[in-house]
C-alpha cells in the first residue's frame, strides 16, 4: 500500500465546443494505476464526448490529455474558434497534438461503445481476433501466404482465451449480432481486452442489463482489472454498480465537473443529488 | 419440428480467471465433412481440366465456348478485384475500366512483336525508345499491374478520404481521365491514339487464362483470409469500431485499393491478350458497369460469387443470342425478334434479379460443398414435410 500512486490518465482543462455548444467545459480528471474511476452525470452531460476526446474521435477545442506521463492530445482554440471560444484557459496551451483513434488504441487505451459497435458480418471469434491485427508484425505478403503462422496461432489462442473468459465459448462461431444484448456487451469488452490495453474505457457497460447481469458485471469488471493489471474508467447510470466498484467518482453536469470524490462522498453530496433529481427551480 | 433445444444460458462468467492459465490450446475447428469436400473439389478440378482439354483438342469446333470461357476468366479476375475493394472493404469505387486500361495498354505496348510494330504504328510512327522494347508476356502483365497499382496509390491519397457516392464519382472521373489521356494525340506514338493497338500476341491455349485467373483469385482469397483481410472487413462493417481496434483506416483502405488495382491491371492485360486488339473505346464506363453487374449478381462480398457471376454474365449474353435472330411461328414473323432484342431481355433479367434477389447468388458467403448439400437436404426435408 505504500506504493506511490502512478498516474495513468491525466485530463487537463479539456473543453470541447461544437459551434456554439460547449459539450465539455474545462474538464480535468485523473485515473491512477489500478483504479476504477467512474464518470457519472445526467443524460447529455458530456460523458461520452469526454470519452471521444480521450480516444481521439474528437479533437478537443482546448486542453491536454496525458497518458502514462506523455502528452498524447493537446489543443488550443485556433482559427475561427479563437474568436468564438466560450471556454476557459485558452492561453494555457500552445501545441496542437492530434492522434487518430487507432494510434490512441496502440498506446494502450481501449474502449467499448455506448451503442454496441460489433462487426456485424463477423463471428464472435473473428470480432475478437480483429483486435490482434494492430500488433501483427507480418506485412501483407507474409500474411497472405501464411508465413506468419506462429503469430497468427498465438493471436487465435489469445482470442479464444478471451472469449472463454467472458463465457462465450459455445457461441464462438455464431454471428456477433445474433447474440443477446448482454452477451454482446461482454463480447465488446473481450474485444477491447484483445488490444492489450493498460487503460480500459467502458461506456455504459450495464445499459440494458437486468439486476442479476449487472451484479455479474461488477464481479467481472473487478476480475479483469486484477487479471490484466488494468485501470478502468467507466461511464454508467446504474448507481448500485458504480457505488460498489469505483474507487473514485467524477460527476459531470452540462459539461462541467460538479463534484468528485469517493462513493460515500458523492452519495451525500447535495449538488449531485440536485443535479440528478432537479432542484425544483430553473436556473 | 417441435424439438426445441433448451440451452441453459448461464450468465456466470468463468470464475477466477487468470490469463494464460487455462491451458487452452486453440484448435482449428475442423469441418466434419472436410474429406468429402476435398475429394469433391479435386474431382471437380479434374473434370474441369478434362473438359478444357477436350475443348482444347477440338479447338476449331469449340472456338465459341472457348472464347466465352476465356472472357469469363478475364472478367472473373476483374470482378474479384472489384469485390475486394467494394464488397470486402466497403469502398464503392468505379475506377475499374481505368485500371484495366492501364494494364491492357502496358501489356499490349510491351508485347506486340517487333516485326509487327511498323504496321501497327503506321499512322503515327512509334516512339524511338519503344521501337525495340519487348518483354515476355507475363512480365508485361505484372508490370501493367504494378503501374496500375502505382496510379491507385497516388489517387488513393486524396480520393479515399471521400465516402460512398463521392468516392464512386471521383474514381469514375479518374477512369475517364485515364481513357482520355490514352487517346490523346500526345500519346499517339505509344498508344497509337484512336487507331488502337493490334497484333497483340494472344493466348495460345485455354489453360493460360484459366491458370492465370486461378492464381490471381487464389491470392486474393488468401489475402482475405489473412489478418489484413479481416481488417478490410472490419473497416467495411464499422469504421469507428475498426479504428478503436487500432486499425488505421486510411492505410487499410489504401492497401485494399492498391491491391485491387494491381489485379485489375492484370485482368486488363489478360483482356488485351484475349482480344488481341484494343482501343480506348473498350474501356468506357460500360466496362465498369459490366464488372459491377457481375459483382452484384454474384454477391457483394463473395469471391466465388464473382466467378459464377462472370460465367453467367458472359455466357448469358451469348446464350440469349437466339433472340437476335428472326423468329417465325406458324408462318407469322414475330416482330420483336430482331438484332438488339437480346440486350433488352438480358437487361430485364438483370433487373428482376436485382429486385428479387438483392443479395446476389451467393450473398456474402463463399461456395462450399457442405452448403450445397445442405441446400438440397433442406429442400428434400421441406418436400417430405409437405407430404406428411
Amino acid at each position: 500500500m505504500a506504493e506511490p500512486r502512478e498516474n495513468v490518465l491525466h485530463v487537463e482543462n479539456v473543453t470541447m465546443q461544437f459551434g456554439g455548444v460547449v459539450a465539455v467545459n474545462n474538464l480535468s480528471l485523473d485515473v491512477d494505476k489500478g483504479e476504477i474511476v467512474a464518470l457519472i452525470g445526467p443524460n447529455g452531460a458530456g460523458k461520452t464526448t469526454a470519452f471521444n476526446v480521450i480516444t481521439g474521435v474528437y479533437q478537443p477545442t482546448n486542453g491536454r490529455v496525458q497518458f502514462q506521463g506523455d502528452t498524447i492530445i493537446e489543443n488550443h482554440p485556433r482559427g475561427k474558434m479563437r474568436k468564438n471560444y466560450l471556454g476557459e484557459n485558452a492561453e494555457l496551451y500552445s501545441n496542437s497534438i492530434v492522434r487518430t483513434p487507432d494510434r490512441i488504441t496502440k498506446l494502450g487505451i481501449a474502449r467499448t461503445f455506448q451503442n454496441i459497435r460489433l462487426f456485424k458480418a463477423m463471428t464472435v471469434f473473428e470480432n475478437v481476433l480483429i483486435a490482434t491485427h494492430m500488433r501483427s508484425e507480418a506485412n501483407v505478403f507474409s500474411a497472405t501466404f501464411g508465413l506468419n503462422r506462429r503469430e497468427e496461432m498465438a493471436n487465435r489462442e489469445l482470442a479464444m482465451e478471451l472469449i472463454e473468459m467472458v463465457g462465450l465459448k459455445d457461441e464462438a462461431d455464431v454471428l456477433a449480432t445474433s447474440l443477446p444484448y448482454g452477451k454482446q456487451r461482454r463480447l465488446e469488452i473481450a474485444r477491447a481486452l484483445a488490444t492489450k490495453p493498460s487503460l480500459l474505457l467502458l461506456d455504459e457497460p450495464a445499459a440494458g442489463m437486468n439486476p442479476q447481469e449487472t451484479d455479474d458485471l461488477a464481479d467481472f469488471i473487478c476480475r479483469i482489472k486484477a487479471a490484466f493489471h488494468l485501470s478502468i474508467f467507466v461511464i454508467e447510470h446504474h448507481m448500485d454498480l458504480i457505488m460498489s466498484i469505483s474507487d473514485r467518482i467524477y460527476v459531470l453536469n452540462f459539461g462541467k465537473l460538479i463534484a468528485q470524490g469517493t462513493p460515500e462522498e458523492i452519495q451525500n453530496n447535495q449538488i449531485v443529488i440536485d443535479a440528478y433529481l432537479g432542484t425544483g427551480k430553473t436556473n | 419440428m417441435s424439438k426445441m433445444k433448451e440451452k441453459a444460458v448461464s450468465s456466470k462468467m468463468n470464475g477466477g480467471y487468470v490469463p494464460g492459465s487455462s491451458g487452452h490450446v486453440y484448435q482449428k475447428r475442423r469441418d466434419p465433412h472436410h474429406v468429402r469436400s476435398a475429394v469433391l473439389t479435386i474431382a471437380a478440378c479434374i473434370l474441369l481440366a478434362a473438359l478444357m482439354a477436350f475443348y482444347q483438342k477440338n479447338a476449331s469446333d469449340h472456338s465459341y465456348a472457348i472464347s466465352i470461357i476465356e472472357r469469363s476468366a478475364v472478367y472473373a479476375v476483374a470482378a474479384a478485384a472489384m469485390n475486394l475493394v467494394t464488397g470486402f472493404t466497403g469502398l464503392f469505387s468505379l475506377g475499374a475500366a481505368g485500371f484495366m486500361a492501364i494494364g491492357a495498354y502496358t501489356t499490349a505496348v510491351l508485347t506486340i512483336p517487333l516485326s509487327a510494330r511498323a504496321s501497327v504504328y503506321y499512322m503515327n510512327g512509334i516512339a524511338p525508345w519503344l521501337e525495340n522494347l519487348q518483354v515476355p508476356v507475363l512480365v508485361a502483365m505484372i508490370l501493367g499491374g504494378l503501374i496500375s497499382a502505382g496510379f491507385a496509390a497516388l489517387i488513393g491519397i486524396p480520393v479515399l478520404r471521400l465516402k460512398s457516392d463521392y468516392l464512386a464519382i471521383a474514381t469514375l472521373g479518374f477512369a475517364e481521365i485515364i481513357r482520355t489521356v490514352l487517346a490523346a494525340p500526345m500519346m499517339d506514338q505509344i498508344t497509337n491514339g484512336s487507331y488502337g493497338l493490334n497484333n497483340i500476341p494472344g493466348f495460345t491455349n485455354i489453360f493460360q487464362p484459366l491458370i492465370l485467373a486461378a492464381v490471381c483469385i487464389a491470392i486474393m482469397m488468401l489475402l482475405l483470409h489473412s489478418s489484413y483481410g479481416r481488417a478490410f472487413k472490419a473497416v467495411r462493417d464499422d469504421e469507428v469500431a475498426a479504428e478503436a481496434m487500432g486499425i488505421n483506416l486510411f492505410r487499410t483502405k489504401e492497401l485494399s485499393f492498391v491491391i485491387s488495382s494491381f489485379f485489375m491491371g492484370i485482368s486488363g492485360g489478360m483482356l488485351a491478350l484475349f482480344m488481341r486488339s484494343i482501343d480506348t473505346k473498350t474501356f468506357q464506363i460500360t466496362m465498369t458497369y459490366n464488372i459491377l453487374l457481375i459483382v452484384v449478381l454474384g454477391g457483394i462480398g463473395s469471391i466465388t460469387g464473382s466467378i459464377i457471376g462472370a460465367l453467367l454474365i458472359n455466357g448469358g449474353q451469348e446464350w440469349l443470342r437466339f433472340l437476335d435472330e428472326p423468329l417465325t411461328v406458324g408462318g407469322v414473323s414475330i416482330p420483336l425478334f430482331r438484332p438488339g432484342f437480346r440486350m433488352v431481355i438480358y437487361s430485364i433479367v438483370l433487373m428482376v434479379v436485382v429486385l428479387f434477389w438483392r443479395r446476389g447468388i451467393m450473398g456474402d458467403r463463399e461456395f462450399s460443398w457442405n452448403h450445397l448439400f445442405s441446400v438440397f437436404r433442406r429442400k428434400k426435408k421441406a418436400s417430405q414435410g409437405g407430404a406428411q
